[in-house]
């Protein structure tokens, strides 16, 4: 947690300056025209002139990424555990959820509109719950499913029922394979907010800011809306890691602090 | 009912009865093992040695035939937690510390926080890994992780221990060290053991007992009777161990041409 990790930080730091201070050189040189590539200094500029606008609606969109995140998530999650605890069920289940997870569940979002409404957010977040929901559940019902025979066996072996390997091997065994889905859609759902918001919902949102200011040419504003977007995709991301390491203290033993010690 | 541990009885073991795969992995299988007793089954690959050991914990069901232990059930003798099973594969659950692996039989059978800390000491102890409890499996060697699968097993004191090719990934050196502790674990408790080796030597080493079976389907071949008493590393070069070791081979010889 100390000087180690902060120096960890100085080589992403140190390129991201660079490519910040390689733009804004590069369209100054070339003579970039500003719709087709503000400059980084504008889009700042931007970003502090409009920020009361902006951190409304990066906070709002934030809320339905995160709301539709913990839906999908629980719901994803849910239905692993009861596929697996009830085999016939998965067996009809998995194979759709494959295919349903290949196709572009964002494309659905003017359908979910007429569903769910295109004043409110309902639609924009049933989005996200879509978007969300199939990794997670895919990913959870695999690791719950890919247990070494043994282990069941060994819990038999102790008289131990179908709930208590779920609880003692299974769901221990799927928080890698939910951690991995996870840290695919916690960013995921931003973007999945972000365009079910093109397509309808309340109008101060990073979607609609986004829309508008790209329809007024005030790219850099647009840009900005952006800025404010990855900001929330990475903060949601970066929780996402947190809450891998918290979860599962045994997958950083042995690769930090003592080495595999030898008979 | 009776004083026996083990009673094996007319068993067959056919795996996917009636589909083209049909494998008759053990065929009319007599085996009686008398409490304390430590037998070891040896056989070519692919014989039914893990199938034998199965049907006795229960894990799986013979498809003729009865399998007693303690008396009862196989079945009956599971539910009642009555034996210890230790794989070649240590199967210890990364997430849980050592000693929390060591526990789990306990947690599962509802011991107290302070009973199971008392019990996972003694069992570190007589494993030889004092201070290894607070570690991750994936911390520990194959044969240190082997020896907490030991620990396991005989954490709650089953009467029983199945243990399926259990050193069969360690190298010499470190197989012969655990022979040597099992041996020492089994004569300070008096614990039935039921052990499934392909090495010859192993098997003289160890047992009462050598089961020979024979492949396809599996079958008891023959039993050769061990007596090499108290056994400690110098054992290894007696003549005793030599002539175990031989009537072993031999007995597995005529396995493979078939008689
Ligand atoms: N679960 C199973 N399903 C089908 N066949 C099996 C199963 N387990 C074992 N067999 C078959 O039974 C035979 C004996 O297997 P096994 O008991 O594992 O032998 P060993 O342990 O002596 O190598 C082999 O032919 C094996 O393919
Ligand atoms: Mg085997």
């Amino acid at each position: 947690m100390s000087a180690g990790r902060l120096r960890a930080l100085v080589p992403p730091l140190a390129t991201g300056a660079m490519f910040l201070g390689a733009w804004e050189g590069g369209v100054r040189l070339l003579g970039i025209r500003e719709f087709l590539l503000p400059r980084p200094t504008s889009i700042w500029a931007q970003l502090t002139g409009q920020w009361p606008t902006l951190r409304h609606a990066g906070w709002e969109t934030g809320r339905i990424a995160v709301s539709g995140l913990v839906v999908g998530i629980i719901a994803g999650v849910l239905l692993a555990v009861l596929t697996t605890r009830f085999r016939t069920v998965n067996e009809g289940l998995t194979p759709l959820a494959v295919a349903v997870n290949a196709t572009p569940i964002v494309a659905l979002a003017p359908i979910f509109n007429a569903w769910f409404g295109i004043t409110g957010t309902l639609s924009n977040q049933a989005v996200v719950v879509a978007v969300v929901f199939f990794p997670v559940f895919i990913n959870t019902a695999k690791g719950l499913a890919e247990v070494h025979p043994d282990e069941i066996e060994l819990m038999r072996s102790y008289a131990a029922g179908e709930w208590t390997i779920l609880r003692e091997v299974r769901i221990p065994n799927a928080l890698p394979f939910f951690a991995n889905a996870l840290r695919l859609v916690a960013p995921l759902s931003v973007i999945a907010a972000i365009v079910a918001e093109y397509f309808g919902g309340p109008q101060d949102r990073i979607g609609n800011v986004i829309t508008s200011n790209a329809g007024f040419a005030r790219y850099d504003a647009a840009w900005a809306a952006i800025a404010v977007a990855s900001a929330v995709g990475l903060a949601l991301f970066a929780s996402a890691l947190l809450l891998e390491r918290v979860s599962m203290p045994w997958r950083l033993a042995g690769v930090e602090g003592e080495s595999t010690t030898k008979l | 009912m009776n004083g026996d541990a083990v009673v094996v009885t007319e068993v067959e073991k056919v795996f996917g009865r009636g589909s083209a795969e049909e494998v008759t992995a053990l065929s009319g299988v007599d085996l009686t093992i008398a409490p304390g007793e430590f037998v070891t089954l040896i056989g070519p690959s692919g014989c039914g040695k893990s199938t034998f050991l199965r049907l006795i914990g229960d894990l799986l069901e013979p498809t003729a035939g009865s399998v007693e232990v303690f008396g009862k059930s196989a079945h009956q003798a599971r539910m009642d937690q009555d034996y210890g099973m230790v794989f070649q594969h240590a199967g210890l659950f990364d997430w849980r510390k050592v000693v929390a692996n060591i526990e789990l039989p306990l947690e599962l059978r509802g011991w107290s926080k302070a009973d199971r800390a008392a019990r996972s000491r003694e069992m570190l102890d007589l494993v030889k890994l004092p201070d290894f409890g607070g570690h991750y499996p994936r911390q520990l060697s194959g044969g240190m992780q082997q020896r907490v699968a030991i620990a396991r097993a005989l954490s709650f004191e089953p009467r029983l221990l199945l243990m399926d090719e259990p050193f069969g990934a360690l190298d010499e050196m470190t197989r012969e060290h655990m022979q040597g502790e099992l041996l020492r674990i089994w004569s300070e408790t008096d614990t039935t053991v039921v052990f499934v080796t392909h090495s010859i030597s192993e098997s003289a080493f160890l047992s009462n007992r050598v089961v020979v079976l024979s492949p396809r389907p599996g079958r008891i071949h023959s039993i050769v009777e061990v007596d090499l008493g108290e056994r400690n590393e110098d054992t290894r070069e007696d003549p005793r161990f030599f002539e175990a070791s031989t009537e072993v081979r031999e007995a597995l010889r005529a396995v493979e041409d078939g008689s």
